[in-house]
C-alpha cells in the first residue's frame, strides 16, 4: 500500500527534526498550491516499516538489514507532508488554512501529531482541533528525555485514553521511539482507525454545539466535512466554514441566535469560550496524566535569560554575539576559508584553461568557457563558503532559542520603521554580503515583513564595497579616510530608515502582523538539523548560481567582448558594453560622473561590486594597485563632488546579479524584486544628482 | 473588579488573572488561541531593555507581546 503521512504540529515541537529523522535525504520543497506557504514533502526511509526498535542513532546502520524484513520494500512508499507549525487551525493565517484545508480535502493516511510533552497544555490546544477533522491521528509525545530529566512523568495509557488516538514516546533528536511511532502509525493506516468520539464541553457550550451540529448535518456530510468540525468552526465564528457550507439565510439566522443565547448565558464571547473549553478540558486530562516531579524553581532557561535577557546586559551582550557572528564570517577566519576556496576555483579554471588551450580549441571558445563561463561562475561560487559559515552560525542561534530572543530584544527600535525584531539580523548581515542577508529573511513569519526587510537590506553596505570606498578615498580624500568611509556607512542606515518610514506609509502600511511569539525554551541544537539548514541554503544557492547568475555572466562578458558588428572588441571601451555605456552616460551628467568610463563601471557593477574598481582600472589602462590608479580616477572624476556623488551612487543602487537572485526568491515575485531594485537605482540616481547639485550651488564643484 | 486594569500594568514579577481578551478578528483570536482565556494566570516576567515588548508566562510557557497588545487584555 502507499500511504501518505502529514505531520502536525506547534512551531519549536520538534516537526523539522522528526521530519529529517523520517526522510533522511529523501526530501522535496515546494510551495502549496496558490499560495506562498513553503511545502516540504519526503519519502520515508523504508527501514522504518519493520518492527525493528533500535535505540539512539544506531538505526541509522540497520537500514540495510532491515530491508530484508517487514513489509516489501515496492509497496512501501510512504509519502510524509510536513505541514508549516502552527499553533491553531483558525481562518486567520495562511498557514493555519493551507493546514486545515489539506487535512479535510486531499485526506492524507494518518496525520501524525508532534507534540513537545515539555509544554503539553498549549500542545494539545492543537491536537483537539486536528481530532474533529475526520481523519486517523497519532500523536508523538516528543522531547520525552526532556521530561524525564525533569523528573516529570506522564501518564502515556491516561493520554491515550483521554484522547482517544494512540500516544506514542519519542525523543526526535536522539531518534528515540521512531521505529515505534511508525509502527504504530503504520498499524491505525492499515485500520484506517479513526480517533474516538469525544465530548471536551459542557453547559450552555455543549447544548449550543450539538443544536448547530444537528442543524448543518446535513449540509456538512454534502461537502464531505464531519458535522462535529464544521458545526465548532461555525461556533467559533469562523467565514471560511460557512461560506463553504452555503447555508440558508434561515439556518445562518438560527445558528446566530443559538450562539448569542450561549455568550449571555456564558457572559464570554464565542471564540473565548470554544478557547477557553478547550484548555479546560486539557488541563483536567493533565491533573490526572502528567506528574510533576521537582519542585516548581528557576528553570534552567530562566537562569540563562536572567543574563541574556537582562534589562542592562541583554543589549551589550547581544551586540557582542551579532558582532561575534559577523567577525567569525567576514572576518579573518571567514576570509581564510573563503580565500581557500577561490584559490581552489582559480586553480581549477587555471588547470583547465590550460587544458583547453593543449587541446587546441579555438580562441574564442576558450575566452567564452574560461572568461566567461568558468571565471563568473567561480566568482559567485566564492560566496558559496561565506554563506555557509553565516548559515552555520545562524542555524545554531534559531535552533538553541536564542532567535527569538534576539527579536524581542530589537523589536522597539525596529517597529519604528513598520517591522520587527526578527528584520535585525538580515540587516545586520547585509554589511557583510547582502545575498546570505536576504536569504536570511526567510525566518520571518509574514511576506509583508520579508519583504520589507529584503528591501532595505541592501542599503546596508555590502563587503564587496569597500575596495571601491578604499581606492576613491584614498584618491580624494587622503588622510581622512576612515572618516569618510564611516560617513559612507552611515548615510545608508540613514537611508534605510528614510525609506522605511516611507514604505512603512506607503507599500507596507496597515497590515502589520502583532508581534506575538513564543519564547522557546534554550535547547542544544541537533547537529543534523543544524548541517541540514547549511546543505539546504548551499543547495539552493547553487541551483541560481547556475541558473540566473550564469545567464548573466554569459551575457556580460558576451557585451564586454563583441562589438555590435559581432567581432571581437579590441577593448572594453569599442565593445558593446562601452557603447551601451556611452549611451546611458548622459543620464549620469546630472549626477556628475557623465563619462563612459564611470558608467561602464556602473554596469560592470551590477555583475559584482567588485567589478567596479577593476573596470575603472582596465579602461584607465593602469593598475589598480599603482599610484596612477589615483590619478587616472582623478582625471575619469572631475571633482571631488563627482567622486562623492559616484559614491552614493554606488553605494545605493541595485545590489549584483546575486543578490537580485536571492530576492527574487526570497520575495516569492520577480515583479516585487525588480520593483524593489528599479526603486532602489532610482533613489541612487537622486540622491546622487541632489548632492551634486546641491554640492555645486555651494561652490563645492 | 475594577475594569481598566489591563496585563500591560503588571509589573515585573507581578501575576493577574485575566478577565477579558480584546482586539479584533486575528489578533483576538490568536490570543485566545495562544492560551489567554479568561480565568487563566499570568505572570509578567519581563520587560525588553527597551521597555516593550513584555515576556509573560502561562501555561507553562514562555511568549512575548506588545505592551500595545498588552493593553487588550484585561485582568480580574
Amino acid at each position: 500500500m502507499r500511504y501518505t503521512f502529514a505531520l502536525a504540529g506547534n512551531q519549536n515541537s520538534g516537526k523539522t527534526t522528526l521530519f529529517n529523522q523520517l526522510t533522511g535525504s529523501n526530501q522535496h520543497v515546494g510551495n502549496w498550491p496558490g499560495v506562498t506557504v513553503e511545502q516540504k514533502t519526503g519519502t520515508m526511509l523504508h527501514h522504518h516499516h519493520g518492527s525493528q526498535t533500535h535505540i539512539g542513532l544506531s538505526w541509522r546502520g540497520k537500514r540495510e538489514e532491515s530491508k530484508t524484513g517487514g513489509v516489501p520494500e515496492e509497496d512501501s512508499d510512504v509519502t510524509i507532508v510536513d505541514l508549516p507549525g502552527i499553533y491553531s487551525l483558525s481562518p486567520y493565517s495562511l498557514e493555519e488554512i493551507v493546514s486545515r484545508n489539506y487535512i479535510v480535502r486531499d485526506k492524507p493516511d494518518v496525520v501524525i501529531n508532534i507534540v513537545d510533552a515539555t509544554n503539553l497544555e498549549r500542545n494539545l490546544y492543537l491536537t483537539l482541533q486536528l481530532l474533529q477533522l475526520g481523519r486517523p491521528v497519532v500523536v508523538a509525545l516528543n522531547m520525552m528525555d526532556e521530561v524525564r530529566s525533569h523528573g516529570d512523568a506522564i501518564d502515556i495509557k491516561g493520554l491515550e485514553k483521554g484522547l482517544g488516538v494512540p500516544v506514542i514516546a519519542i525523543c526526535a533528536r536522539k531518534g528515540e521511539g521512531l521505529d515505534e511511532l511508525v509502527r504504530r502509525t503504520m498499524q491505525v493506516a492499515e485500520r484506517k482507525q479513526l480517533p474516538n468520539k469525544l465530548d471536551i464541553c459542557g453547559g450552555a457550550a455543549h447544548k449550543a454545539l450539538h443544536a448547530i451540529q444537528h442543524l448543518v448535518e446535513q449540509p456538512a456530510m454534502a461537502h464531505d466535512i464531519m458535522p462535529r468540525y464544521a458545526a465548532t468552526k461555525l461556533f467559533e465564528g469562523d467565514a471560511p466554514m460557512l461560506e463553504e457550507l452555503e447555508l440558508s439565510a434561515d439556518t445562518q439566522h438560527i445558528i446566530e441566535e443559538i450562539l448569542s443565547a450561549m455568550e449571555r448565558e456564558v457572559g464570554m464571547e464565542r471564540a473565548a469560550v470554544m478557547a477557553d473549553t478547550r484548555y479546560t478540558f486539557i488541563e483536567k486530562l493533565l491533573s490526572t496524566c502528567y506528574t510533576r516531579g521537582s519542585a516548581e524553581g528557576d528553570t534552567l532557561t530562566d537562569r540563562i535569560d536572567n543574563v541574556l535577557t537582562h534589562p542592562v546586559l541583554a543589549i551589550p551582550v547581544f551586540l557582542v554575539m551579532m558582532l561575534l557572528v559577523f567577525y567569525i564570517t567576514f572576518g579573518p577566519f571567514g576570509t581564510w576559508i573563503a580565500d581557500g576556496f577561490s584559490a581552489l576555483v582559480d586553480n581549477g579554471v587555471d588547470l583547465l584553461s590550460g587544458a583547453l588551450t593543449g587541446w587546441g580549441v579555438a580562441g574564442w571558445v576558450h575566452d567564452l568557457l574560461i572568461n566567461g563561463v568558468f571565471t563568473g561562475v567561480g566568482s559567485v561560487l566564492s560566496f558559496l563558503p561565506t554563506i555557509l559559515i553565516l548559515f552555520l552560525l545562524l542555524s545554531i542561534l534559531e535552533d538553541s532559542g536564542y532567535m527569538a530572543r534576539a527579536a524581542f530584544l530589537m523589536d522597539r527600535p525596529l517597529r519604528k520603521l513598520g517591522l520587527n525584531g526578527r528584520s535585525f539580523i538580515p540587516m545586520m548581515m547585509g554589511f557583510g554580503c547582502t545575498v546570505p542577508a536576504v536569504m536570511s529573511a526567510r525566518s520571518m513569519n509574514t511576506q509583508r515583513d520579508r519583504r520589507f526587510t529584503i528591501m532595505l537590506t541592501p542599503f546596508m553596505s555590502c563587503g564587496a564595497k569597500v575596495p571601491i570606498y578604499a581606492l576613491f578615498t584614498r584618491a580624494f580624500f587622503p588622510g581622512n579616510q576612515v572618516l569618510v568611509m564611516s560617513a559612507f556607512y552611515l548615510t545608508g542606515i540613514v537611508v534605510a530608515i528614510c525609506a522605511g518610514l516611507v514604505l512603512k506609509r506607503t507599500v507596507f502600511h496597515g497590515d502589520a502582523a502583532p508581534f506575538i511569539m513564543e519564547l522557546p525554551s534554550y535547547r542544544l541544537p541537533a547537529p543534523a538539523n543544524v548541517a541540514r539548514q547549511m546543505w539546504d541554503k548551499a543547495k539552493d544557492f547553487l541551483k541560481r548560481a547556475f541558473t540566473v547568475i550564469f545567464l548573466a555572466t554569459l551575457v556580460v562578458w558576451f557585451l564586454q567582448s563583441f562589438t555590435f558588428s559581432l567581432a571581437p572588441a579590441p577593448d572594453v571601451a569599442h565593445s558593446m558594453l562601452g557603447v551601451i555605456a556611452g549611451f546611458i552616460a548622459p543620464i549620469f551628467r546630472p549626477a556628475g560622473f557623465g563619462s563612459v568610463e564611470a558608467s561602464t563601471a556602473v554596469l560592470t557593477g551590477v555583475m559584482a561590486k567588485e567589478s567596479v574598481v577593476s573596470t575603472l582600472a582596465v579602461l584607465a589602462g593602469v593598475d589598480a594597485e599603482s599610484t596612477q590608479m589615483l590619478a587616472s580616477l582623478q582625471s575619469i572624476f572631475p571633482s571631488t563632488l563627482a567622486a562623492v556623488s559616484f559614491l552614493v551612487f554606488v553605494l545605493l543602487y541595485m545590489p549584483c546579479v546575486a543578490a537580485f537572485a536571492a530576492m527574487r526568491r526570497e520575495m516569492e515575485s520577480g515583479h516585487w524584486a525588480a520593483g524593489a531594485v528599479a526603486a532602489q537605482t532610482g533613489l541612487a540616481w537622486l540622491l546622487a544628482t541632489l548632492v551634486f547639485q546641491v554640492g555645486r550651488l555651494l561652490g563645492l564643484g | 473588579m475594577s475594569d481598566s486594569r489591563t496585563l500591560a500594568d503588571l509589573k515585573p514579577g507581578e501575576s493577574g488573572v485575566v478577565s477579558t481578551v480584546g482586539g479584533e478578528d486575528a489578533l483576538h483570536r490568536h490570543l485566545l488561541d495562544m492560551g489567554i482565556t479568561p480565568g487563566v494566570k499570568v505572570l509578567l516576567q519581563k520587560t525588553a531593555p527597551m521597555g516593550d515588548p513584555v515576556e509573560i508566562h502561562l501555561r507553562g510557557y514562555a511568549l512575548t507581546l506588545r505592551l500595545e497588545d498588552a493593553r487588550k487584555i484585561g485582568l480580574a
